[in-house]
């Protein structure tokens, strides 16, 4: 079967004859003539193949890359090795096409992935539930907000620490303004969620705790006590975690969590200038009939066959409506599908390994760094992959500088955290080698050097010296 | 499943509820057309004792496979006992809806309403054209 149709003018001549119209133009005849446009569209001329090709490429060469530079910016989505398996399987037709499996009896392979996408996400966080996938980290957040006020029956506050992801605090504030939901943000102290701060924010209105681990400056927080501060107040915690640390880290179901979700990126996503990619969302049993998202479940068929399909679709739109748990409709199975290829290509001991390498060259990158001249810790809490320091010097100024090393250095953390204006967050991936974090710390030092001798040389002249 | 009835001695809401009045308290619960028409119910939150009935409003859902069903109060009361057993069994609803399968008792509030309500043969002429 052809993958590409097309008409001819005689198809298109024997369409009309067939149901007897004279022109194309005359199918258009019940449009008013008062709002029909009556000229061209106000396009340039189609370009040939070669031109739109040479146009095209001209365009995307004005950005730097990924592969094209070194590449240390985290900040929520990171430059892991993508295994050429990946792309293998998902760009089969029987994957790459299909749309929402609502008859299981045509979606088996689709709906048997969800589940064992499901079942990795569920042994992964430690969590016995989990969906099928959302559409990405900051909305799975907003998404637990929802859970967590039905749950505690109407609470309206949500507190949130800073740690976490500055888009996802961002969509958690969008989100809470059509539940009629306050978000209270609570600092850092130490480069971690203030404890203090946060025993004073939650109260008896205080429907969910959200935190981050590691959180947005790369340190590992101590889930376990943030998790009990909720508990007391009978508020959920919801934790957004880093999938490729949960190799290393203590897993968020046994430290009290009631929701562990994220960015899944990381497992199997490229960069791919910010998306597409996936989120996944894992819970206690209790919250089984809140989750948002799909679900896939096991069963057996007429005939006693084991066979999957859409479970507890009383939860969703089409069925609840206004009254649903989420208003998801379109999908992203198709990244989450990369991701459980990615984690059984990498399987129980590979991502052991890899949070351990990830670990090993942070450590290794933080130490480079803090000898830097100009360069100190931003804080010493423990990190797995990313961790952030402070400049002595403007820290754009250095960035652009170590650009034309061919490194991109770090993210800078002034945007959106101005207590942190001289901030770089800095992200450690298996693709980054010791050479890679020695070129970085060379290329730094000298960029901060460059920068302070480039700032004495603008001083102004005193006037004394002048006349 | 249960074969179906509706027993002389309820009372009957339009929305499919029945009423067993108790002096100045009563039991609510479905009806067998209502078990019917949802299919094997599979989830059921009580509310919580203490809270209030409104007539005419919704005090509770019944989820089955297809479809998730709220439950109208037939009468004003404040809750004294909720059934947990059907929370644990969902099925029981379907198997026995006007016995085990009771859903809230409560103190009436505004026993008056009881006028309201249909009897057996009203309701009965109520299917009849539903």
């Amino acid at each position: 079967m052809t993958r590409y149709t097309s008409a001819t003018d005689s198809d298109r001549q024997a369409m009309l004859d067939a149901i007897g119209a004279g022109s194309i133009e005359e199918l258009f005849d019940q449009v008013p003539a008062e709002v029909r446009l009556d000229r061209a569209l106000d396009l340039p001329d189609g370009l040939t193949e070669t031109e739109c090709f040479d146009h095209l490429a001209g365009l995307a060469a004005r950005n730097a890359h990924a592969d094209a530079e070194v590449c240390f910016l985290g900040a929520g989505m990171y430059d892991h090795y993508v295994p050429a398996i990946v792309d293998a399987i998902t760009q089969r037709s029987e994957f790459l096409t299909p749309y929402t499996p609502y008859q299981p009896e045509v979606s088996q392979g689709g709906l048997q992935v969800m589940f064992e996408f499901q079942t990795a996400i569920s042994e992964l966080t430690a969590l016995p539930v989990s969906n099928a996938s959302l559409y990405e980290g900051p909305s799975s957040v907003a998404s637990a907000a929802y859970l967590a006020i039905g749950a505690t029956k109407g609470r309206r506050k949500l507190v949130v620490s800073r740690g976490v992801h500055p888009h996802s605090r961002e969509t958690l504030r969008t989100y809470a303004k059509g539940f009629g939901a306050d978000v209270v943000e609570v600092g850092l102290d130490g480069g971690v969620t203030d404890a203090a701060e946060l025993a004073e924010a939650v109260d008896t209105d205080t429907a969910a705790v959200f935190v981050q681990n590691p959180n947005f400056l790369g340190a590992v927080e101590d889930l376990e006590a943030l998790a009990a501060v909720a508990k007391e107040a009978g508020a959920l915690t919801v934790a957004a975690v880093d999938p490729l640390t949960l190799g290393v880290l203590r897993p968020p179901g046994e430290s009290g969590v009631d929701i562990a979700l994220g960015e899944g990126q990381s497992m199997g996503g490229r960069l791919d200038f910010g998306g597409p990619s996936f989120g996944f969302f894992a819970a206690t049993e209790e919250h089984l009939r809140r989750m948002p998202g799909r679900i896939a479940g096991e069963t057996t068929d007429a005939d006693g066959r084991r066979g999957f399909v859409l479970a507890l679709q009383t939860r969703e739109q089409h069925i609840r409506r206004e009254k649903a748990t989420h208003n998801i409709c379109t999908s992203q199975a198709l990244n989450a599908l990369g991701g459980v290829i990615y984690l059984a290509w990498l399987g129980r001991q590979g991502i052991v390994d890899l949070g351990e390498l990830m670990a090993r060259r942070t450590a290794y990158a933080r130490e480079r760094l803090a000898g830097v001249e100009g360069v100190e810790l931003l804080h010493e809490a423990p990190v797995v992959r990313e961790f952030a320091v402070r400049l002595d010097a403007p820290v754009d100024e250095v960035l652009d500088r170590v650009a034309e090393d061919g490194i991109a250095a770090g993210y800078p953390l002034a945007r959106e955290y101005p207590e942190y204006e001289d901030g770089l967050l800095v992200a450690i991936t298996e693709r980054r080698s010791r050479e890679d974090i020695d070129r970085l710390a060379d290329s730094l030092g000298a960029a901060i050097g460059a920068s302070r001798t480039h700032t004495v040389q603008k001083a102004p002249i005193p006037e004394e010296v002048a006349s | 499943m249960a074969d179906e009835s509706y027993p002389e001695g309820l009372r009957y809401h339009p929305e499919h509820d029945w009423a067993r009045i108790d002096g100045d308290e009563a039991t609510f619960g479905v009806t067998w057309y209502a078990q019917d028409a949802l299919g094997e119910v599979v989830f059921y939150e009580p509310p919580e004792v203490g809270s209030e009935t409104t007539k005419d409003q919704a005090y509770a859902e019944v989820e089955s496979v297809k479809a998730v069903s709220d439950v109208y109060a037939p009468l004003s009361g404040e809750i004294t006992a909720v059934n947990d057993a059907v929370s644990d069994s969902p099925e029981v609803v379907n198997e026995d809806p006007y016995g085990e399968g009771w859903l809230v008792r409560v103190k009436l509030t505004n026993p008056s309403e009881v006028d309201e309500l249909l009897d057996v043969a009203a309701y009965r002429k109520l299917l009849e054209d539903e």
